[in-house]
């Protein structure tokens, strides 16, 4: 079965058509980067697959579930988690209580309401132990706001990781990012549980290329060409749309 | 802060009350149950990111409901405080599934004007609330079972609200430091992330709603028993903009920062009136220097200055 | 029957009226996204202040001309001094709103005194025009003339003028607006000073038959406010259709139910609510 599943996705804003009967299949534990010049419709289409907009026509489904109707809380319910190009963070809140938000999303705890919540074991060694990996634990209870970018960036995909989700989208990850950081968010990827499909929108080639064992092109809101890093590389169309735009 | 610590500094508290002349026992007591009041109107606003307008609609219709039961269908204070609570958390329900289905801006001018109808209806329906004359002469209840002192005298009023505000704060004290409330912070701050880590965002908001008002209903009941008197004013824009600026001064977001702007209000208000008719001009001058000058209030001044000392604790 | 008829006549121009009370809270919170909490307080001094002139002058024209002006330029003061610079701040700006309505109506009861007042009508207004056995006084076939002009034009301008496509399309993107290089800080203050005019001429055109006194700025924005959640937001033709609605709504509702006329507003109210939140015509 596949793990995320579209067929004839279509989305248009009024006279703009962003996505273009677009069908894709990704198989579970798949590492797919989804490049395109700008305006090819990468974003819409995590949008779509996100739940944060709807089709104008076509279908989604994860796991063999149809999730086109279903509101973006539902598909997180389903393992679905993403993170977004403009950081979405709880930014006055300290890096705990995000992560602590994070963690007990999905767990029936967080319907509570006469027990504190650092009261629950689990959930706070779970968030702990994630900080912990990727050596936030000390910034516990800094604000959001006054993490650096880089360090934002990667927290936004460990709340996506504490979900414990099953498919993952990474929206542009290392954009803004210097050269050690990126690397950084590269071993993030590199190392998450096999098992975990993960779909990544991606400028950098570099990183691109690295994380990812399919590659699927997007141009004008169509589906250009779609395969493993090598033959994207030499494929001519693909190297004409970019030195074309660049 | 230890509990015992706590308790003994309550106990003096009720003890050296007891010592002022009844005028500073009145305002104090006041000055409690519109703390009650602004606290409910915190969770929505402080800690939910709901601006809710229209917060003295709860106030108000139980005080209104407790009145009308205990006057004119005889019941007694058990069943007219209960009536009272329960039609608070009535008009909270409808009141919720109404506005919820809106946001920001919107939602405040529809809680504004939803509680504005009840207002009216309360000013229109002279038979049965007495218009804009109220309804006067409500006894006070005697809960023998509860509290063995007479509730007439005010040092004794004063105690019961006391020990029904500190009931309030813990409560909500609870409330704030667990999972609900860290969800309440997260929708205030990013509904969108929220949706995205699998909150049902909606539910979460109205039960915010329920518990802000039934909060507010049970300030509203205390409030008509101490005045022992129930008009429109208990359901106006006047009172609810009080309990806003209550809820701005003393800082939102914050667990006692609203009953202190709340004792604030409440004693300034007094002090004006003592001097000159006009309260409302001022109260209105207040607001406008508070916004320009002071956004985050006093309890939020204070919190820049010592970070965490107000503040919940993240974890363990 | 004639009763009825009467009556419905009555909720038009009623309705009427507070098409020229909405209109300007729809764009004001349209283009800008402020709930001017205080613009009851416009219909209220529009009201209180054409009082006076017409007590002192004798003349309503120079009333209805000089009163929405005066007031038009307290807008102005208002949003260029204490609320364009919380552009943004939606919560900042209702709560300034806030204290203006207060500010606004305890000067009012400080001035005037906590008397109803009704203005007179002028003298050529005066009379009543008979249709069959239906008589109807002239006076609010002159009102529902005037809101009828006043939503033409409104629509002429928004339609077929430069300003009004800014304004249009202000409501649908401010960024972009800006983006063009249009001066929107202006343009806001411009469109609230508008907003403040239309109000102020209701009071004054109003002061007739509704009359001005303690609490008829919260009234009127109660009903204004209704008006704008049924009607839709940013949108001139759901104000005209909202308040034809709230008019006849609260009209025939306080002939029929004296005492619950407010249910008959919360009604509708609750129906647009449930059924279609952003309005009949909402734009946002």
């Amino acid at each position: 079965m596949t793990s995320l599943s579209i067929e004839g996705l279509s989305k248009n804003f009024g006279g703009l058509q962003a996505l273009h009967d677009l069908s894709l299949e990704i198989q579970p534990g798949e590492r797919r980067a989804i490049i395109g010049p700008n305006g090819a419709g990468k974003t819409t289409l995590f949008h779509l697959i996100g739940g944060q907009l709807s089709p104008s026509s076509g279908r989604i489904s994860l796991f063999g579930r149809e999730v086109t109707k279903l509101p973006p809380f539902r598909r997180a319910a389903l393992g679905l988690a993403r993170t977004f190009q403009i950081i979405t963070l709880f930014l006055d809140l300290t890096v705990m209580e995000n992560m602590l938000l994070a963690v007990q999303a999905l767990d029936s705890v967080r319907f509570v309401l006469y027990r504190p919540l650092t009261g629950y074991r689990n959930i706070v060694s779970q968030a702990r132990s994630l900080l912990e990996q990727w050596n936030l634990w000390e910034k516990r209870r800094t604000l959001v706001r006054h993490l650096s970018y880089g360090e934002q960036r990667q927290l936004e995909i460990l709340l996506a990781v504490a979900q414990m989700p099953r498919v993952l989208l990474l929206d542009e990850p290392t954009a803004g990012l210097s050269p050690v950081e990126t690397q950084q968010v590269v071993a993030m990827i590199q190392h998450l549980d096999p098992s975990i499909t993960v779909l990544l929108i991606e400028h950098d080639m570099d990183v691109a290329f690295q994380v990812a064992q399919q590659i699927t092109v997007l141009h004008n809101g169509r589906l250009l060409a779609d395969g493993p890093p090598e033959a994207i590389r030499k494929d001519s169309t693909v190297a004409e749309i970019y030195l074309g735009v660049e | 802060m230890s509990g015992i610590g706590l308790a003994l500094g309550l106990i003096v508290l009720a003890i050296i009350v007891r010592l002022l002349p009844t005028y500073y026992i009145g305002l104090l007591t006041e000055a409690l149950i519109l703390g009650i009041f602004a606290m409910g109107l915190d969770l929505l606003l402080g800690h939910t990111g709901l601006p809710s307008l229209g917060h003295s609609a709860y106030f108000g219709a139980a005080g209104y409901t407790m009145a009308i039961l205990s006057l004119r269908l005889q019941q007694s204070s058990w069943v007219s405080a209960s009536a009272g609570l329960v039609v608070s958390l009535i008009i909270a329900a409808i009141y919720g599934l109404l506005a919820l289905r809106t946001s920001g801006v919107y939602f405040m001018m529809i809680t504004l004007a939803l509680a504005q109808v009840l207002w009216g209806i309360a000013f229109g329906w002279r038979s049965m609330t007495g218009g804009d004359d109220g309804l006067p002469g409500i006894a006070r209840p005697e809960l023998r079972a509860l509290f063995p002192w007479s509730l007439q005298p005010p040092a004794n009023f004063f105690t019961a609200v006391l020990i029904i505000f500190v009931i309030v704060v813990a409560a909500l004290y609870v409330l704030v430091r667990s999972p609900f409330g860290y969800t309440l912070h997260g929708i205030r701050e990013s509904e969108a992330r929220m949706a995205c880590l699998g909150y049902h965002v909606w539910w979460h908001k109205y039960v915010a709603v329920l518990i802000a008002g039934g909060v507010a209903g049970i300030a509203g009941i205390l409030f008509v028993y101490y005045h022992g008197f129930v008009s429109p004013a208990e359901l106006s824009l006047v009172l609810s903009a009080e309990g806003l600026l209550m809820v701005i001064l003393g800082g939102s977001g914050t667990l006692f920062g609203p009953a202190l702007g709340a004792i604030v209000v409440v004693f300034l208000r007094n002090l004006i009136s003592a001097y000159t008719e006009r309260w409302l001009l001022i109260l209105g001058l207040i607001y406008l220097l508070v916004v320009l000058c002071a956004p985050n209030g006093i309890v939020g001044a204070i919190r820049a200055r010592l970070p965490g000392w107000l503040d919940r604790e993240a974890e363990a | 029957m004639d009763f009825w008829i009467v009556q419905t006549l009555n909720g038009i121009s009623f309705g009427m009226l507070l098409f020229l009370l909405a209109a300007g809270l729809s764009l004001v919170f349209g283009l800008m996204r402020i709930v001017n909490l205080a613009h009851g307080s416009f219909y209220l001094l529009g009201a209180y202040i054409g009082f006076t002139v017409i007590g002192r002058t004798g003349s309503f024209l120079l009333a209805v001309v000089v009163v929405p002006l005066g007031i038009a330029g307290l807008g102005l003061l208002m949003h260029r001094f204490l609320l364009r610079r919380f552009q943004g701040a939606e919560l900042s700006q209702v709560l300034l709103t806030f204290g203006a309505l207060f500010i606004f109506a305890d000067v009012s009861l400080w001035y005037w005194g906590g008397y109803s007042q009704v203005l007179p009508k002028p003298a050529f207004l005066a009379g009543s025009l008979t249709i069959g056995t239906i008589v109807f006084p002239a006076y609010r076939i002159f009102v529902i003339v005037t809101g009828v002009v006043v939503a033409l034009l409104s629509w002429l301008v928004l339609e077929r003028t430069a300003l009004g496509s800014m304004v249009r399309a202000g409501v649908d993107d401010e960024e972009m607006v800006r983006g063009l290089g249009i001066n929107t800080p202006r343009l806001f203050t411009a469109v609230f000073a508008l907003g403040a005019f239309l109000a102020a001429l209701s009071g004054v055109i109003g002061g007739p038959f509704v009359g001005a006194y303690p609490g008829a700025d919260f009234d009127v924005l109660l009903l204004a406010l209704v008006v704008v959640i049924i009607g839709g937001l940013g949108s001139i033709g759901g104000a005209f259709v909202g308040s034809l609605l709230v008019g006849l709504i609260d009209t025939l509702g306080r002939a029929l139910v004296p005492e619950l006329a407010m249910f008959t507003i919360f009604a509708p109210m609750a129906i647009i609510l449930a059924l279609r939140p952003r309005g009949l015509f909402g734009r946002i």
